[in-house]
């Protein structure tokens, strides 16, 4: 089967419409790839063998009419409501809760979704490391002693171990695309609105996408088409169109006006990762893309607006979990006593230092200064990728200032572990859609390239993303 | 020698109502909205509070709530909000309530409140959606939560949707802000809004009670509740301005509370104070867009809007020549006035609000029947009221047969036909008067002297002699005409 774990999602989803390989033999060797190096990677906060062997059993029986993504094994982050198998969202206070429903996303993707596992995360989707789950942490399968980022490393470990072919995460301020670059698979985070959040167990309502986790460009068209889509339960989901993702990927740069951003090149970001992001800007020159420098002048406050705004809806997101109806309950005196031990005992100290940032920023007294202030600097950063979108087409900047560090380097450090994103969040801020795919190697580990287009721009950005492929060299490898 | 200041002590009083939005789902989910069913037989991960679940607003109760807002006269915001009053408790499943802060659906507006001492303008300083809470049950003792074993949660009513209406402290009594509760309940019920049943709770109310200093500044001002009857308002409110007078009188000052009303002992209680204001950290919710309403659409709503019961109550008065009494109970009740008018439209509209108000009013309160499930149906009482004045019945005979064909359902006719009700022809008539006269001769010749007080005697005579089947006033003038006086 080893000649299967090859294929990348799109080709073996054709075969499988072909009949020329059974879901079922897919299924089977996605089991044996995780069962091999699971151990190791630890992508998984829970694997589902049966489930998955069950519902490509129903791919196989259904007579015709399959989807182009049908059949193909996919990791689904651990965020995305799954009805019957417990969803933690990496923490202890849901260890054992079971969802009545399935996310709309995995609805869309259709029945007899063969999902290989609910793959590790960060808790409630907070961190860059996944170290901050509380059934410990993924290791980075291009090097086992390395983080896989976050707060989708599961998901992104998945990808690049070849446990399933493809994969699910969710990004907030770069959960998707920074464990994209970190673990050398392309990431999108879609338009805001595009994919539905109902099932997503919300961190920050304002700023959470489901995005596609890949081993190539074309992967992520393919699986953004599967899952994107308009849904009635989600009022901030778009009523727009879903275009054909897949008819324009090999339109390739000519022409394009692609903007390096200025703000995204300097100070804290690795030399090394600098270097593979200019290189690729030079080579989609030479492919006929002008490329000139692009300028978002509030850059330096996206990262302090967004650590308001994030907490201060996660503060309110995470009342739910009080040990009342569902999840961890810790008995005690009173109904306010067993509140207070419950989610004591449930949650992190990441979940607990950003629930009190939150409660904090919307306090009375406190709530103009910081979330209002916030969500001025937010209307600014809106309005600077505006000006730059009146200039470019798409922009261009590292995913994450740095390659996988080693586990452990930023526990201690919240600071430099929130900088992780310091790329990847105004794209949150904005709504905007943003893809990362690998652009080459910094230190022998993967350096992901990010680019950002207009609202509803996908078609846009995969094509250049499928450019960047192209240009780099870089091709998918299994790891380890 | 000592001069004691006498002070006038002028009530402030302000109020805030919360009603049931009449529809058919809950605010934010496809649940159904019924009131007591089986405990959690309507609810969704939606109103449970289940991890990733989002709302979706019901544009039925958005419509509704705009509908309320025009018909009290509010502006309608052309973009309206909902935001997150976040804090904890058993009974609130995302410790957060959606509900509208900053930018509520309407502002301004106003209710005119008829008092024994002139009409007063309550004005309206907002109206906003929210969702209803789920419903704590404390086990183990007779209800409350001190001192029970345990606690159940009831979700059914976990996202219903309700209206919150606050007026401006422009209440000056204790009657007038009644009345205001009776008026707020005729809109709502007028305009469809909320079934508005005080007793059933789909009306609750607060008030906030202050009494005015002596230089006119506010004064420090309490919060009442429990007063959720229209009775139990009017006592509360008269207790609770008692003792804040008591309180000032003794020298006192009066401490910004909330107080609990008890009906039973006609007392107020402090509620147990917090240890610490709650802070609700308001912010704008982010599941949900903002709403925007169009002029367009705001108007066409206003067209929809139904005859209000103050310009129905001008109407009954002006086109039916009914009193403001009779126009007032009339139109108390929506189902009522249209009865009425379905009957009025065939017969005397002063015999029909004469039948209707009083007699059949009884009858329904005394059973207990709505308006609308009565056997009466408004042709019954055309017939019946037609047969009176047609002289084929008496009055007295008439009301008898109103209380056979409310427990039967009858028509009348067959009623009076069965039971030889009519009244007897004249006559007929005339020869039991004959008969009476012979049979009383004393008090026939008394009368023919001028003892105009005797007559009365006789046409009772008569009338017991016809079973009350002969109208009195023609029995007293076939009397007159035999006796010659």
């Amino acid at each position: 089967m080893a000649g299967l774990l090859e294929l990348t999602a799109y080709e073996l989803a054709q075969k499988i419409r072909s009949r020329e390989v059974s879901a079922q033999e897919a299924a089977e060797a996605a089991n044996e790839r995780v069962e091999a190096v699971e151990p190791e990677v630890k992508a998984f906060i829970t694997t589902t063998p049966e489930l998955t062997l069950a519902r490509a059993a129903e791919v196989d029986a259904r007579n015709g009419n399959l989807k182009p993504w049908d059949g193909v094994p996919l990791a689904v982050k651990d965020v995305l409501s799954t009805r019957g198998v417990r969803t933690t969202c990496g923490s202890r206070i849901l260890e054992n809760f079971e969802p009545l429903y399935d996310a709309s996303a995995l609805v869309n993707f259709g029945e007899n979704l063969v999902m290989v596992g609910k793959a590790n995360m960060d808790e409630f989707a907070m961190g860059s490391s996944t170290e901050n789950s509380a059934y410990g942490p993924t290791r980075n399968p291009w090097d086992l002693s390395r983080v896989p980022g976050g707060s989708s490393g599961g998901s992104a470990a998945a990808v690049a171990a070849g446990e399933g072919w493809w994969a699910l995460g969710t990004d907030t301020g770069g959960s998707v695309r920074q464990p994209a670059a970190l673990c050398g698979i392309v990431g999108l985070k879609p338009t805001y609105g595009r994919v539905s959040r109902h099932g997503l167990v919300a961190f920050a309502s304002s700023l959470d996408q489901v995005g596609p986790m890949t081993r190539d460009v074309r992967d992520a068209a393919l699986l953004l088409q599967a899952v994107a889509g308009h849904d009635p339960h989600d009022s901030t989901s778009a009523n727009v169109e879903v275009p054909d993702y897949l008819s324009e990927l090999e339109g390739g740069v000519s022409g394009l006006r692609i903007g390096l951003v200025g703000e995204m090149m300097g100070e804290g970001i690795d030399p090394g990762v600098r270097e593979v992001v200019e290189r690729i800007a030079g080579e989609l020159e030479e492919a006929g893309a002008s490329v000139g420098e692009a300028h978002l002048p509030h850059q330096e406050y996206a990262l302090p607006a967004y650590y308001i705004i994030a907490p201060a809806e996660v503060s309110s997101n995470l009342a739910r979990f009080d040990g009342v109806r569902y999840g961890l309950r810790v008995p005690a005196e009173g109904v306010h006593e067993m509140y207070r031990r419950t989610r004591e005992e449930g949650f992190g100290d990441e979940a607990k230092r950003r629930i009190m940032l939150g409660t904090y920023a919307l306090s009375t007294g406190y709530y103009e200064a910081y979330y209002g202030q916030a969500q001025k600097v937010r209307t600014k950063i809106i309005e600077d990728f505006r000006s730059a979108f009146s200039q470019f087409d798409l922009l261009l900047s590292p995913t994450a200032p740095t390659v996988a560090f080693e586990v452990g380097a930023k526990v201690d450090d919240p600071l430099a572990m929130y900088y992780q994103d310091v790329c990847s969040i105004p794209a949150n801020l904005a709504g905007i859609p943003a893809i990362s795919v690998p652009g080459g190697l910094s230190e022998g580990l993967p350096v992901g390239v990010q680019l950002m287009g207009d609202h509803f721009t996908e078609p846009l950005i995969l094509r250049a993303a499928r450019a960047v492929e192209e240009v780099s060299g870089f091709e998918y490898e299994m790891k380890p | 020698m000592e001069t004691k200041e006498r002070r006038t002590y002028q009530a402030v009083i302000g109020l805030e109502f919360h009603a049931h939005v009449a529809t058919r789902t809950k605010m934010f989910c496809g649940c159904r909205v019924a009131y007591g069913d089986p405990p959690n037989t309507h609810t969704c991960p939606v109103c449970l509070g289940h991890p990733g679940a989002l709302p979706v607003i019901n544009e039925r109760a958005v419509e509704l709530g705009v509908m309320a807002g025009l018909a009290m006269g509010c502006e309608v915001a052309p973009r309206a909000v909902f935001a997150r009053k976040n804090y904890f408790y058993p009974d609130l499943p995302k410790g957060y309530q959606i509900s509208q802060y900053e930018e509520p659906i309407c502002t301004g507006g106003y209710i005119d409140v008829p008092t024994s001492e002139g009409t007063v303008r309550v004005r309206i300083q907002r109206l906003h959606l929210e969702e209803d809470t789920a419903k704590n049950v404390h086990v183990g003792t007779s209800g409350r939560m001190h001192g029970s074993t345990g606690s159940l949660i009831d979700f059914n009513r976990s996202g219903t949707p309700l209206m919150e209406i606050v007026t401006e402290p422009d209440i000056p009594s204790p009657e007038a802000a009644r009345e205001t509760a009776v008026r707020l309940k005729e809109i709502l019920q007028a305009v469809g809004a909320s079934e508005a049943d005080m007793e059933k709770g789909q009306l609750r109310c607060e008030a906030n009670v202050s009494i005015r200093n002596p230089d006119g500044s506010f004064g420090t001002k309490t919060e009442l509740k429990n007063i959720n009857s229209f009775r139990f308002m009017e006592r509360g409110l008269l207790r609770e301005l008692r003792r804040q007078r008591e309180v000032l009188e003794a020298g006192g000052q009066v401490q910004q509370r909330t107080m609990h009303y008890d009906p039973e002992g006609d007392e107020v209680y402090e509620t147990r104070s917090k240890e610490f204001a709650e802070d609700y950290r308001y912010f704008p919710e982010p599941d949900l867009l903002p709403l925007e309403f169009t002029e367009a659409w705001i108007n066409e709503l206003r067209s929809r809007l139904p005859e209000l019961p103050e310009a129905m109550r001008a109407r009954f008065v002006e086109q039916y020549g009914l009193s403001e009494y009779d126009a007032g109970v009339l139109t108390s009740d929506r189902e009522l006035a249209s009865y009425y008018e379905k009957v009025a439209f065939e017969v005397d509209p002063k015999q029909a609000a004469n039948w209707i108000s009083g007699d059949l009013r009884a009858l329904l309160n005394e059973a207990g029947t709505e308006i609308s499930d009565t056997k009466v149906t408004p042709q019954r009482m055309i017939e019946l009221i037609g047969l009176v004045e047609n002289g084929t019945i008496s009055r007295s005979a008439a009301k008898d047969v109103l209380a056979r064909i409310f427990e039967s359902g009858e028509s009348p006719s067959a009623v009076v036909e069965r039971e030889g009700l009519a009244q007897m022809g004249a006559d007929e008539l005339s020869g039991v008067v004959e008969e009476v006269i012979s049979a009383n001769p004393e008090e026939a010749q008394r009368v023919r002297e001028g003892d105009k007080k005797v007559i009365g005697f006789l046409i009772g005579q008569v009338m017991k002699a016809t079973r009350g089947n002969a109208d009195g006033g023609q029995v007293r003038e076939i009397l007159m005409e035999r006796l010659g006086s």
